[in-house]
């Protein structure tokens, strides 16, 4: 059985504009031992999901389930959340300057926490377990550094001082919300190198939130792209990175700049994510997408297995077939596309060839 | 790719007369002082952001300029800019000495350099329109007014991609992406020659960034403009830039053509910052030798005595510690490309297994 199995999640807020339907729907699993990396953009949903799962989004509306080692974590009562965040889930956030407190030592709040959790633990106890941690994440001369302010970290200590307090309990499943993101590059691999070792002493269950591909490509075992508050495409990590089969995926792999191909032009996806309050019919993504067939504005589709074999699962209209970056699935798509597009979906289709590059309408 | 100078100093002053340098830098530094608690409040210690940096732009190209947070590239971009004083170095314009000048004299040059900030919702007035803020460019340099303005202003929101009929429009009804097209506009709107580029799509969303980007190389091509390109992202400098300068605590440590900094990289921090990159390609980083760095960059206030990197070099010795290592051409590589370093890495070599050597 899973670590934690979600199942059909949806969470709205409902504001003053109209129900923001942030998550719409959304499945999967998690192992022991093993990573899930979720990529999306800005607004697609991927931070509110896990939030959700932890009880930190006051005001949202949520349903589906989410079985964590037998536990039900929606609709779970605060006291019961409480004693699961932190200790069997940990989090790790993307900004280490707010997600500390500034006006305490970091060795007591790493004590707090052990203390918060298991009252039986003395404070001289809890903090040789701080001063253990800080060493163990990296962090030279721990036992003079647990009497130190965050201020008096650089970026890259405080991310491991944030690390040190995630594994403090030996949490079953850690999941770390863009945690690289405010990092340079040469401290975010020390980071993602420390999260991997971490992982594999003590067989933790990674959810790693990004919009970087690269983080995914190093760190991800499975892959869960999402556009629009749902799974676009589900797949292992080299499935989704060389045989994509969800436009945007696609889309996603072809803007960035790749070294090996320095001096082509860049292929963006046009328009802008779509407003979650009121979202496109059909398919989310067809307002953007150079696929767009007559099914696709009317009919959303289902996040359905594309290969015979292993779990590629991605949600769109395109046959499974036409799967991978190869001229001739590419035929395929195209093909496909002509004979599934009449007059709506044509008119769609010119919009979106008419204006390659510039973005879509305001959003107001 | 000319083998004419690119991305570092020429012989002297004269060197850019007539050839097709745009701007050059020549020896920059930039201290900021640290005042003391006292009642005088002396000046008791100097952040050295940028300590003697010299690099040229060629007309119509690209110099991307890479560094970690704190290596000073931000400065010395707002130096170049003139948007602070430098503490000592020259900065040329088309042969021009323009460094520190004063404003009214400056005036006509600052119409030839512009800048595009990191951030388009800080760097876009909230209560203003949209068109008056593009505008501002010309009611500054007087240069249209009224009617002839508006139409100015329009015809810079059609080319940047942004609906001319939303010119009414508060910088809050835009996206961040094309927030950052309203930066570029107002950038545009006096026709510069060099446009520096402050991480400009580092706040965007990656199939944003793509849009941003095209536009960006699609009006270097239409109007000849030069860019000066910050960015933490290797893989979007690379993508767009010419030249590359590589920055370490306020040095450079490797300047040179693209492909030749990026393919074949001497100096041990450009090939550290390089193999850190995350690739979106799974086999690649699966294969990748990742040379960790250990530590910190160090404080700019009291950088380290000779070369500023070998505190974290996988490769240093004694020398390193003593002597400060000039930037200068290594064997073997073209003429255009500069490593700072007593020690390079030669080709082939596996920087990754000296790292673990040494901490093991």
């Amino acid at each position: 059985m899973s670590l934690l199995e979600v199942t059909d999640l949806r969470v709205s807020f409902p504001t003053a504009d109209g129900i923001v339907q942030a998550v719409r729907g959304v499945s999967f699993a998690v192992e022991r031992g093993r990573t899930l990396g979720i990529v999306g953009e800005s607004g697609s949903g991927k931070t509110v999901l896990t939030q959700s799962l932890l009880g930190l989004t006051p005001g949202g509306q949520i349903s589906g389930t989410a079985v964590f080692d037998g536990v039900n974590l929606v609709g779970l009562e605060p006291k019961s959340m409480q004693r699961i965040r932190g200790k069997d889930i940990a989090v790790i956030f993307q900004d280490p300057l707010t997600s500390l407190h500034p006006l305490y030592k970091v060795g007591w709040q790493i004590t707090e926490m052990i203390r918060a959790h298991d009252k039986s633990v003395s404070k001289k106890q809890a903090m040789e377990r701080a001063v253990e941690l800080l060493g163990h994440v990296g962090i030279p001369r721990p036992r003079e550094r647990v009497n130190d302010y965050p201020h008096q970290f650089s970026g890259g200590m405080r991310q491991r001082v944030m690390i040190a307090m995630a594994i403090s309990l030996s949490p079953k499943l850690i999941v770390a919300d863009e945690p690289t993101t405010a990092l340079d590059a040469t401290v975010q691999a020390q980071i993602i190198d420390l999260l991997l070792r971490l992982q594999r002493e003590s067989n933790t269950a990674l959810m790693m939130i990004t919009h970087d591909l690269g983080v995914v490509a190093d760190i991800a075992d499975e892959v869960m792209v999402m556009y629009a508050g749902r799974a676009a495409e589900k797949a292992s990590k080299r499935d989704i990175f060389y045989q994509p089969h969800h436009p945007y995926t696609k889309g996603l792999l072809e803007s960035i700049p790749r070294s090996s191909a320095a001096a082509e032009r860049l292929k963006p996806i046009t328009g802008q994510p779509p407003s979650l309050i009121r979202l496109p019919s059909g398919c989310a993504f067809h307002p953007r997408c150079a696929y767009v067939m007559d099914r696709c504005l009317t009919d959303q589709p289902e996040l359905v297995p594309v290969a015979e074999a292993g779990e590629h699962r991605s949600a769109c209209w395109l046959p499974a077939a036409a799967t991978g970056l190869s001229d001739d699935v590419e035929e395929l798509r195209r093909r496909t596309v002509e004979m599934g597009r009449t007059d709506e979906a044509a008119k769609v289709a010119e919009k979106i060839a008419a204006a390659p590059e510039s973005e879509g309408s305001v959003i107001a | 790719m000319s083998d004419l100078l690119n991305g570092q100093a020429p012989a002297g002053p004269e060197a850019d007369a007539g050839d097709d340098v745009l701007i050059r830098a020549d020896n920059i530094v930039k201290y900021f002082p640290v005042k003391g608690n006292g009642l005088v409040r002396r000046t008791v210690a100097n952040v050295q952001a940028v300590d003697g940096v010299s690099l040229t732009v060629k007309r119509g190209q690209t110099l991307g300029l890479v560094g970690e947070t704190g290596c000073g590239k931000s400065t010395l971009a707002r130096c170049i800019a003139g948007l602070i004083p430098v503490t000592s170095g020259k900065v040329y314009f088309e042969g021009k000495d323009i460094t520190n000048l004063p404003r009214r004299t400056m005036q006509p040059f600052r119409r030839e350099i512009q800048m595009i900030f990191q951030d388009p919702y800080g760097s876009l007035n909230p209560r203003r329109r949209v068109g008056a803020i593009i505008g501002d460019p010309f009611a500054v340099h007087k240069t249209a007014t009224g009617s002839e303005r508006k139409k100015a202003v329009q015809e810079l929101m059609e080319r940047v991609g942004l609906n001319p009929e939303h010119y009414n429009r508060f910088p809050a009804e835009f996206s961040g992406g094309q927030r950052q097209r309203i930066g570029v506009a107002r950038a545009l709107a006096l026709r510069p020659k060099l446009i520096i580029c402050d991480e400009p799509v580092s706040a965007l969303d990656v199939s944003i960034q793509a849009q941003v980007l095209n536009l960006l190389s699609d009006l270097q091509s239409e109007f000849g403009l030069s860019y000066l390109f910050i960015a933490h992202d290797l893989e979007v400098v690379r993508h767009v830039s010419d030249a590359v300068t590589v920055m370490y605590l306020g040095r450079v440590a490797e300047s040179g053509p693209g492909n030749q900094v990026y393919d074949h990289s001497r100096h041990p921090y450009s090939t550290a910052l390089l193999s850190a990159a995350p690739a979106a390609d799974p086999d690649a980083a699966a294969e990748r030798q990742r040379v960790l760095l250990t530590g910190d960059v160090p404080s700019p206030i009291h950088p380290p005595s000779g070369c500023r990197f070998h505190p974290r070099c996988p490769k240093a010795q004694d020398l390193c510690g003593t002597t400060e290592p000039a930037l200068e051409n290594k064997a073997g590589d073209p003429s255009t490309h500069l490593t700072a370093c007593h020690f390079p890495v030669e080709a082939g070599e596996d920087l990754a297994r000296v790292g673990r050597r040494e901490q093991s």
